[in-house]
């Protein structure tokens, strides 16, 4: 379990993360939700040690990240596996010497070991006779694959996904979604994701926390998102005409009534 | 005040890279790599760079020394001595600081720009002890071994034009090149050459490594890091002239 326990982050007179508390539920999909610019990345950034916080805590499992000295951070860091908005997949590795780095970095397995490891967390994103090719030379989605792999490897206990689906289509969107859910339950990983994408929101997200100008504005499941009367909450997920509707039909299932009075035959037209 | 900050944040730099690595053997595999992209990847242009300079001081000397009262061999000497105290090692470094020092910086913007740092930082290595410390100390390796290199061959493009030419032939010029030789002369140009070594990669790394923004701003930093890197190093061939010349 991660808690952020009022963080506030400022760059210069700019308040970016402005007092925000969620808890990271333990073996489940947390998506941090908002528009562009709305400060989930920078909170992301400060959970996992890339950003110092102004102020607050960040808790692993109850131990303060932020407290901790180099060689405890560290420690903890092993623990996390983090997927980056652009992959950031090393350029001038294959894709086996890649997903293979933190294997190399820590552990003194035999090098036989090492590549079935590899093997194993390439099969396992669906990705097989890529081993020496090199990053350039990999689509999107694959790219994504690949850093999953990455993150993976060592088994960690926490995932951070930034931006998952950007620059992807939706079809690679949904295969990407669902392999971090799948991965999540099946390694029983802590896994935070940071995401605009509706789909992503509906497909893979337990807990949900939707920021809103450096500020949390929300906090539920993905199922209560459906009823939820924020405002500004429905403005963003629910931007179009077509996913207002969508909204609806869901609510439909789920309650077996349409809201505000609204007649089915008025969505068919 | 821009300034100060950077003269900080680069001790803060430089004070961040010593620590016990993670993986003694990925460290050694890195400073290996990092010899052989600076070092042979330098290799030709220190060569053509040499030879012509040496070249060029045999003919030029040979032109402002038109006296019978100056000895032929002394062209040899002044060729010598420029080399080493000078030449080879403050031109083939400002020189470097092109090849080299925009390359690490370029190399290393281009990882910050897209996080391949922050995936360092975030599996739990010290990204600086990893990616800044292979360079600086493959730099010290390497480097002096360049102007070594530069030394030998700035003589010997020397010694073939005056053979060439007929200004100075061969067996003169050996003679002179035997004549009132210190050996301070060959570590003092050591002394600039580890100096400057560490000038180009530990500035160059700073100005990538610190990097904001995008493609631009890489281009920008790598242009910065060779221009302070050969300001640096000619402050700092006139700082050790004056203290142990």
């Amino acid at each position: 379990m991660i808690e952020v326990k009022n963080i506030k982050k400022s760059f210069g007179d700019k308040v970016v993360i402005d007092d925000v508390s969620a808890v990271m539920q333990a073996g489940q999909c947390n998506l941090i939700i908002g528009t562009s610019g709305s400060g989930k990345t920078v909170l992301m950034k400060c959970m996992v040690g890339l950003f110092e916080p102004d102020d607050g805590e960040i808790l692993y499992n109850g131990e303060s990240f932020t407290k901790m000295n180099r060689n405890e951070k560290t420690e903890i860091r092993k623990q996390i596996g983090m997927l980056f908005q652009g992959s950031a997949l090393f350029d001038s590795l294959t894709v086996q010497e890649n997903v293979m780095f933190p294997l190399n970095m820590f552990t003194t397995w035999p090098t036989k070991k090492k590549i079935e490891r590899v093997n194993e967390v390439l099969d396992r994103v669906n990705l097989k006779d890529t081993n020496k090719k090199f990053p350039a030379e990999l689509s999107g989605g694959m790219k994504k694959r690949v850093g999953i792999a990455r993150a993976i490897v060592l088994n960690p206990k926490y995932l951070f996904c930034d931006e998952p689906n950007s620059g992807l289509d939706p079809q690679t969107s949904l295969v990407i979604d669902r392999l971090i859910k799948e991965i999540t339950l099946e390694y029983n990983i802590t896994t935070v994701v940071n995401t605009h994408d509706m789909n992503s929101v509906m497909e893979v997200g337990s807990y949900v926390l939707y920021m809103y100008q450096g500020k949390k504005e929300w906090e539920g499941t993905n199922k209560q998102i459906i009823f939820s009367k924020n405002q500004r909450l429905n403005e963003f997920i629910f931007a179009s005409e077509f996913l207002k509707d969508a909204k609806e039909m869901r609510m439909l299932e789920e309650t077996g009534k349409m809201p505000n009075d609204r007649n089915i035959d008025d969505m068919v037209k | 005040m821009t300034i100060f900050r950077d003269i900080g944040q680069y001790l803060l730099m430089l004070s961040g890279m010593i620590s016990r690595p993670e993986n003694a053997k990925m460290y050694w595999k890195e400073f290996i790599h990092q010899c052989s992209e600076i070092g042979i990847g330098s290799v030709g242009i220190v060569v053509i760079i040499s030879i012509f300079m040496g070249a060029v001081s045999t003919v030029q000397t040979a032109y402002q020394l038109v006296s019978p009262v100056i000895p032929i061999s002394v062209i040899a000497q002044v060729v010598r001595d420029t080399v080493i105290l000078e030449f080879a090692p403050t031109l083939v470094c400002i020189v470097l600081a092109g090849v080299v020092g925009s390359k690490i910086a370029s190399e290393l913007g281009n990882m910050r720009v897209s996080e391949q740092i922050d995936a360092l930082e975030i599996m739990g290595i010290n990204s600086k002890t990893y990616l800044v410390l292979p360079k600086i100390v493959a730099a010290l390796v390497v480097i002096p071994m360049l102007v070594i290199i530069a030394g030998v061959l700035g003589i010997w493009g020397g010694r073939l034009a005056g053979s060439l030419t007929g200004i100075v032939p061969p067996a003169t010029f050996d003679q002179g090149l035997l004549d009132t030789f210190e050996p301070f002369k060959v570590i003092f140009a050591l002394y600039k050459a580890y100096t400057f070594a560490f000038i180009i990669s530990s500035i160059s790394a700073y100005f990538g490594y610190y990097v904001k923004g995008g493609a631009l701003e890489i281009g920008r930093a790598s242009t910065r890091a060779v221009v302070i890197s050969c300001i640096l190093i000619l402050f700092a061939d006139y700082v050790l002239a004056a203290l142990l010349l």
